[in-house]
């Protein structure tokens, strides 16, 4: 969306500006997460915890390009989708802490956190649970002619679900503005997927006639770009497309999952956090292109980590619904 | 003069279905061979014409598909009305109904509802073999978030379905393939039911029988050998088994004493337990005789006739279990 031209501003000034909103959601996005982790680990936060932690920059570079009434559905690693999209730090730490001023109402948790405020249709715990609900939200931008696209977040472990296929094929049938963004992190759950998927990921979406390319997850500025371009093409009634974006989870499946070595190995860890980084290799190039200096992000690191701890407290400080709202909102 | 006119349970279906999606832009029906084909049963006949295939939309044999693509349409604004051609097709939609469709208000906190519903058949005696003749409805009635609606006459298909489209939940409609030729008296106005209130579709003093769908049928037949006999039956059909209408169904136990409860799903942990359940839990002070279950057979429905046959209640088996009540 193009907005009025700000005349005191420079073109270099303004894209400045986007790149360091950008970092600034994703050093958010990571900062909620390792508050997460210490929430789970120090027993404050139940169930379960899946840290995006490593992947900020694909939630972030494709939210950014979408409106605000834009729909996204997102999975169980889905923190990053809902906070990309605008979902506020506070209610969302007190949804996984399982409170009354969660988004939910403590009733979904950290796998299931919507809004329709900000266009979340909802993170969602069956792998590839969601592709439905995504692409039927296409349908109806189509039929009531609302110019809105719908995102469908999903990992390399849903392509092996044939929900993703049947509604693939009736996207492209039906020329639907959905976006399929599949995060391979190159892990379904614990197994490798050069074990789980056959052939090449990216043209699977092209047997549908949908156009599909592969990009490099850890750099945010190319996922916005690319995401830019394919937003404004679905939106313009191209029909669906996909994205897959390569990047890597720093931490496990889940928060319990810390003896990984049978599946993947420390050497392999150690290179995606020291050179792999989006957080770091967003920094890298902002004081390389002059753009900001090392002061500068230090500083937004500081605030948004006081920002964070301050939705920590609270979440902590909040009270836990009634056991009589357990029967509330079973039907509307 | 009132206007008298009758049709069938099919008409009726689509009448409600036609007249829905002319009070309402935003009503859809989508499933496979719905639009020209007008269903392999012609419920949906001649629909397609009047509302164009975007409307009356035809969809590839991908049941998860599309029923999870009318669970994110039913979110976002539209309401959606899914045709599984065969109830036993259900089993492929299970996913998107129990875990996405039921679960997605309480989910959110009560934020996004689902106003959709899905269409299925149920019934035996087709000769259609095992994987088309399940009659599954006890399934989604034990998953909170669905409702679950069960007509047995034009009347009340026609004044549920309008219903069911206009509720802001997920709804389970089932229809049974037997009775789309039924045919009974449908006012050709606008006129609802509201979910959860049974229909006492015969009076009577010595025993209540419980019937659900077709099952009412072979209610009333049996009924009707019972009065020949002296026996006065009453007849309660629940037409939604969630919610269910307990009151009427207890009111009548304690008027009767009796009670026979009569379901086309399968008779182990089927439809027919719950309800059973319902008056022994809460009538069993005023019973004079156990409480009598009939359901389907619990076996895989089999193609050949007279084994088929033998899977589904009869109205003789409801006559004899009303008889030795009396014995």
């Amino acid at each position: 969306m193009t907005t009025a031209v700000d005349p005191s501003k420079t073109q270099a000034q303004a894209e400045a500006e986007q790149w360091l909103r950008m970092y600034r959601q994703m050093l958010m996005i990571r900062s909620f997460e390792e508050s997460a982790n210490d929430l789970y680990t120090r027993a404050l936060m139940p169930g379960l915890a899946h840290l995006y932690i490593g992947e900020e920059a694909i939630a972030v570079g494709v939210c950014q390009s979408l409106n605000p009434n834009d729909y996204i559905t997102s999975t169980h690693r889905g923190h990053g989708h809902c906070l990309a999209k605008g979902a506020e730090l506070d209610r969302m730490f007190a949804e996984l802490l399982g409170k009354k001023a969660g988004y939910c109402k403590g009733k979904g948790g950290s796998m299931h956190i919507a809004d329709p405020e900000t266009g979340n249709l909802g993170a969602n715990a069956i792998v590839g649970g969601s592709a439905g609900i995504a692409t039927g939200a296409a349908l109806s931008a189509k039929r009531l002619k609302t110019n809105q696209v719908a995102v469908c977040f999903f990992g390399d472990g849903a392509m092996g679900q044939g929900l993703l296929y049947e509604v693939m094929n009736m996207a492209a049938l039906w020329k639907l503005p959905v976006i399929y963004v599949c995060e391979n992190n190159l892990y379904n759950e614990y197994t490798h997927n050069s074990e789980t998927l056959a052939g090449d990921m990216v043209t699977r979406a092209a047997g549908f006639g949908i156009p599909g390319e592969a990009i490099d997850g850890q750099d945010v500025r190319k996922v916005y770009a690319t995401a830019k371009e394919i937003v404004n093409r679905v939106r313009g009634g191209a029909g669906p497309a996909f994205l897959v974006c390569n990047t890597y989870r720093f931490h496990g499946h889940h928060v319990g999952d810390v003896k990984r070595d049978y599946y993947r190995s420390k050497e392999e860890e150690t290179m995606w956090k020291t050179q792999r980084d989006p957080v770091k290799m967003l920094a890298d190039w902002l004081i390389s292109e002059k753009l900001a200096d090392r002061a500068a992000l230090d500083k937004m690191h500081a605030e948004v980590e006081a920002e964070v701890k301050k939705a920590v407290k609270f979440a902590i400080d909040a009270p836990y619904p009634g056991v009589d709202e357990v029967h509330d909102d079973i039907y509307a | 003069m009132p206007e008298t006119r009758e049709l069938t349970l099919g008409e009726a279906v689509r009448e409600a279905l036609a007249e829905e999606m002319r009070r309402d832009s935003t009503v859809f029906i989508c499933g496979e061979d719905i639009a020209e084909a007008g269903t392999v049963f012609k419920v949906l006949s001649g629909l397609v014409d009047e509302f164009g295939p975007e409307r009356v939309l035809d969809t590839p044999i991908s049941e998860p598909g599309f029923t999870g693509m009318a669970v994110g349409a039913a979110m976002t604004g539209m309401r959606p009305v899914v045709d599984i051609m065969f109830g036993d097709f259900s089993t492929l939609v299970m996913d998107q109904m129990v875990n996405q469709a039921a679960k997605v208000h309480y989910m959110s906190g009560g934020k996004w509802k689902v106003p959709m519903v899905m269409r299925a058949t149920l019934g035996a005696s087709r000769r259609s073999a095992a994987q088309h003749s399940q009659s599954l409805h006890a399934w989604f009635c034990h998953i909170p978030g669905l409702k679950v609606v069960l007509p047995s006459t034009p009347y009340d298909a026609k004044g549920l379905m309008k219903t069911a489209i206009r509720d802001e939940n997920p709804v389970v409609f089932f229809e049974d393939k037997m009775m789309y030729k039924l045919k009974g008296p449908v006012p050709p106005e606008d006129y609802t039911i509201p979910l959860g209130l049974a229909d006492v579709k015969r009076k009577g003093d010595d025993v209540t029988i419980v019937a659900t769908s077709s099952m009412v049928q072979v209610a009333l037949g049996a009924a009707t050998m019972l009065d020949a006999q002296g026996i006065s039956a009453e007849v309660i059909d629940p037409r939604t088994l969630w919610p269910l209408d307990e009151e009427t169904i207890l009111e009548s136990v304690k008027k009767t004493a009796r009670a026979i409860v009569v379901d086309e799903g399968y008779f182990r942990y089927g439809a027919t337990a719950e309800i059973a359940s319902v008056i022994a839990e809460k009538c069993f002070f005023d019973l004079d005789w156990p409480v009598k279950r009939i359901g389907a057979m619990h076996v895989p429905i089999p193609f050949s006739p007279p084994l088929e046959d033998a899977t589904v209640p009869t109205e003789q088996m409801v006559f004899d279990a009303a008889r030795n009540m009396f014995e």
